[in-house]
């Protein structure tokens, strides 16, 4: 049975529980011989836990199981004995009889996976219903055994607030198992990658070209230096020469200048600027900014000017960042405590003078913190320069000319028809892992700072 | 006895004299200053505001042309077509295939092609000619009228573009009453194809809404409720910490990451025990990608409700239980109610979020080619941003304007989205 049906069948169940329970609670209630120590609907809601939990649990411990066992029974037909034993060409054959007897494709290459649709179905209905008849099974014994337990007397209520913790305290764990689950897959990933390329070539040689890469020294074309410099060049440099004076300008102006009115229409503004999807920003750099960066550059003198500049995909992201640093530098003015400006503005200071000299010295921590958080998140930035940077793997001062980042070099390697256990590939991972701990840096040290400074001044 | 320095001279001040030419120029300079950097500000933030405005307005002059469409009539003689169709079988699902296994499309375009060396209609046009012979059999019979989408060409020029054979063209046939332009209905209800002119955002659009759908059912449940845990319960430990810590960095971790995730995760190949198996989901479906983005967006709704469950005043919480409420029902019958509003704005901005990312799905295989709309949760899939994404490198300049009319949608979807969060913010915002 498709899994969907099968949740859907236990929450019935679950919902049958609790309304049963719920009417023999009442019942007990009504009877009046004893006082009942939970509410009906705690009772109810027993029920309804034991039914639901242990079902889902064995359903999802289930789902992730039996790909192996269908697999061991579908080597045991004898159709089988001819595969190889070499492991990846047999999981792909076994791959395609899969998809077929799902009804994902409608035929196989292999002939030899043609032979084994039929053992690969059955085995699939075999599992599929049983793990269907356990759950149910579960669900049926559950929910018997809470019901068997309601009595006046039975405290309901704290089992169910006892249960109810406990599933608040794994939702709040599912934050930690994804920071494990990154850092675990991208360091597995990499330490593959690192097998087959020494990591000093990786992170230190200048010469990038996945494209052709030589099987018998793979690290040779795969320096990422050229990488990181694009990457730094584009999200830290042009980026924030862009959004740091118009982010922190407009924050100035917003808080301390404008007009209660003008205030009120510009926040939402900057807000809608932030909310534009990086897709749009994407092609709208690729469409309108570089071509108009091409042919200022052309002006400028340099007739083989790329299409693809450093230059319009930085100015682009640059512009996508601004709100983003606009409303921590505002954050960050707004905890400067009143007293300090109305000193400076008592003593004779204009405007200008007491933003300068006073509000920006003491939001200075946090607005670096926010620039940091800024940068983290320029590098990560992906669909900006998937679409207006270029492949090229160089190392240029001259943002007319064009440079690639991490992420379009990971876009570009993991979407390719390639296998998974190619260096190509995992040179993806090696990439992604580079960029998390770079970024988990960034973020670690600026929340590090806020954190610190808020204190200062509480 | 020590002897006492004697105290320095204080040098004899005049007063500041304001009134002379001095001060009056160095004050004239600050408010100068003054004046410049309030100016600054302005440009600031006046710029910011033109970029939205001109990129908003290069979207909508582009995408405006991808609501409309050009249609043309053509005349079939459908006995003279020679059609070799049994005609029992329309009405059967195999109709599709018998009628282009009789050569429709080719026998289409010949007769788009009416006395001109190329085509008038769309090289699509043949399908709209089969699915009228579907609803209607009966017209295999004899003459028949038929408004069929225009080729590219015909279309740019309907609107006096393109090359001047086609402005000929589209004049001459349009004083004949063969050529109408009209709203693309087709753009909403198709899906992708190698045709400009017949490609449509449903499929897309579906794929979408199952993501969303997904994203939904798994970030908010367990979102709220690990804020409800660390906000509420959590003793204050470092486990504790170390969740705030992870929860705090997640949300910052660069999308790309998610989708790696994804990929290693969902769509990896497994080992346990000495068993390796493949794909715990199948590639390109809404499920992975639904997951994926859940993941991404929790720590987004996670701070979002801790700040809404924080801005519940103590009172509240006192006076229930002292009335005798205990710990759990304190949280789910008082102060959840209360901190909906804040909880449902994070919410909305977080799915907005995730309505509008494209990279992590790009990475998990969401970029089929889809040309009909999946029908649950495990069919292949692709999202309206990765559809933008698709077209955006098609080179095609019929394109252009589907990718600036997807992106138009996509952004009053994402506005709505945002204006209602800002809404229920300023309407909800209650001052204890």
């Amino acid at each position: 049975m498709n899994v969907f049906a099968l949740l859907f069948v236990v929450v019935g169940l679950g919902l049958i529980g609790w309304l049963t329970a719920r009417a023999r609670a009442v019942r007990f209630d009504r009877g009046g011989q004893k006082r009942l120590h939970s509410l009906p609907s705690q009772h109810g809601w027993y029920v309804a836990m034991w039914t639901v939990l242990p079902a889902l649990l064995f359903v999802a411990a289930w789902t992730a199981l039996s790909p192996a066992l269908i697999r061991d029974q579908v080597l045991k037909a004898p159709a089988a004995a001819q595969l190889s034993d070499f492991a990846f060409e047999r999981d792909t054959i076994l791959g395609e009889a899969r998809d077929v007897a799902l009804g994902r494709a409608d035929s196989t290459f292999d002939p030899t996976a043609d032979a084994l649709v039929a053992p690969m179905r059955e085995a699939i209905a075999f599992y599929g219903w049983t793990g269907t008849a356990i759950a149910i099974l579960l669900a049926f014994a559950g929910g018997a055994f809470a019901f068997s337990r309601i009595s006046p007397a039975f405290r309901a209520r704290t089992r169910v607030e006892r249960g109810l913790m406990l599933i608040l305290l794994v939702a709040s764990l599912i934050a930690i198992l994804t920071t494990i689950g990154i850092f675990l897959s991208l360091f597995w990933e990499s330490i593959r990658f690192f097998a087959m390329v020494p990591p000093q070539d990786f992170l230190f040689s200048t010469h990038w070209s996945p494209q052709l890469i030589d099987p018998n020294n793979p690290g040779k074309s795969l320096g990422a230096v050229p990488l990181f410099w694009g990457t730094f060049f584009i999200g830290a440099v042009i980026a924030m020469l862009v959004a740091i004076p118009f982010g922190l300008m407009s924050a100035i102006y917003l808080t301390q200048y404008a007009a209660p009115r003008v205030r009120a229409w510009m926040k939402p503004m900057l807000e809608i600027l932030a909310g534009v999807p990086t897709v749009v920003y994407g092609y709208f750099a690729a469409l309108t900014v570089a071509p108009a960066v091409r042919d200022l550059a052309v002006h400028l003198g340099m007739p083989f000017a790329s299409a693809e500049s450093a230059l319009a995909a930085g100015l682009v992201m640059g512009v996508m960042i601004i709100p983003f640093v606009s409303s921590l530098a505002d954050d960050s003015i707004a905890a400067v405590p009143t007293a300090m400006r109305d000193g400076s503005l008592a003593m004779g200071a204009t405007n200008s003078e007491t933003i300068s000299r006073v509000l920006l010295p003491a939001a200075l921590p946090g607005v670096v913190a926010g620039v940091l958080l800024a940068v983290s998140r320029a590098i990560g930035e992906t669909m900006i320069v998937v679409m207006a940077a270029s492949g090229a793997a160089n190392i240029t001062l001259n943002p007319f000319e064009s440079a690639t980042t991490v992420t379009k070099q990971i876009v570009d390697l993991l979407t390719g028809e390639s296998e998974f256990d190619s260096p190509k590939t995992l040179a993806a991972f090696a990439l992604g892992l580079t960029l998390f701990v770079i970024t988990l840096l960034l973020n670690i040290v600026a929340l590090r700072v806020v954190k610190k400074y808020r204190e200062a001044y509480e | 006895m020590s002897k006492r320095a004697a105290p320095a001279p204080v040098p004899e001040r005049t007063p500041t004299d304001w009134k002379g030419a001095a001060m009056q120029k160095r004050i004239r300079r600050r408010y100068a200053a003054e004046r410049r950097f309030k100016l600054f500000g302005m440009l600031a933030v006046i710029l910011s505001a033109a970029f939205l405005a001109f990129l908003i307005a290069t979207m909508v002059a582009n995408g405006a042309r991808g609501f409309t469409r050009s249609e043309v009539a053509l005349d079939l003689d459908f006995p003279k077509m020679g059609l070799a169709v049994d005609r029992t079988h329309l009405s059967t699902p195999g109709a599709d295939l018998a009628l282009s296994g009789a050569g429709l499309q080719d026998k289409v375009e010949i007769a788009a092609e009416s006395g001109g060396d190329h085509s008038l209609a769309a090289n699509s046009a043949w399908i709209t000619v089969r699915d009228a012979i579907k609803a209607d059999p009966s017209i295999l019979g004899g003459k028949r009228t038929i408004w069929v989408p225009a080729s590219t060409a015909l279309e740019m020029g309907a609107r006096g573009e393109g090359t001047a054979a086609a402005q000929a063209d589209a004049s001459r046939l349009r004083s004949a009453g063969k050529l109408r332009t009209g709203f693309n209905w087709g753009f909403f209800t198709a899906s992708n194809s190698n045709d400009p002119v017949a490609v449509g955002i449903w499929g897309a659009l579906k794929g979408s809404l199952l993501t969303m759908l997904v994203t939904f059912l798994i970030a908010f449940p367990v979102g709220v409720l690990a804020a409800i845990y660390l906000e509420e319960y959590a003793p204050k430990n470092r486990w504790t910490d170390l969740i705030e810590v992870s929860i705090n960095n997640l949300a910052a971790v660069p999308s790309i990451i998610f989708g790696l995730l994804g990929l290693a995760v969902f769509l990896g190949t497994w080992q346990i025990g000495g068993h390796s198996f493949g794909p715990l989901l199948p590639r390109s479906a809404a499920v992975v990608g639904g997951l994926t983005l859940a993941l991404m967006i929790m720590p987004v709704i996670v701070i979002a409700s801790r700040n809404a469950i924080k801005g519940v005043p103590p009172s509240i919480r006192d006076a229930a239980l002292g009335i005798g409420a205990s710990r759990i029902q304190v949280v789910f019958h008082h102060v959840l109610p209360l901190a909906m509003p804040g909880i449902l704005t994070g919410t909305i901005i977080g799915m907005a979020r995730a309505l509008g990312e494209t990279a992590p799905l790009l990475l998990i295989g969401m970029r089929a080619f889809i040309v009909t709309a999946p029908q649950g949760f495990t069919d292949p899939a692709t999202v309206l941003p990765v559809q933008i994404f698709l077209w955006s490198d098609e080179v095609s300049r019929g394109f252009v304007e589907k990718t600036s009319a997807a992106i138009i949608v996509l952004l009053v979807f994402l506005l709505t989205m945002n204006g209602l969060a800002i809404y229920l913010r300023n309407k909800f915002e209650t001052r204890w």
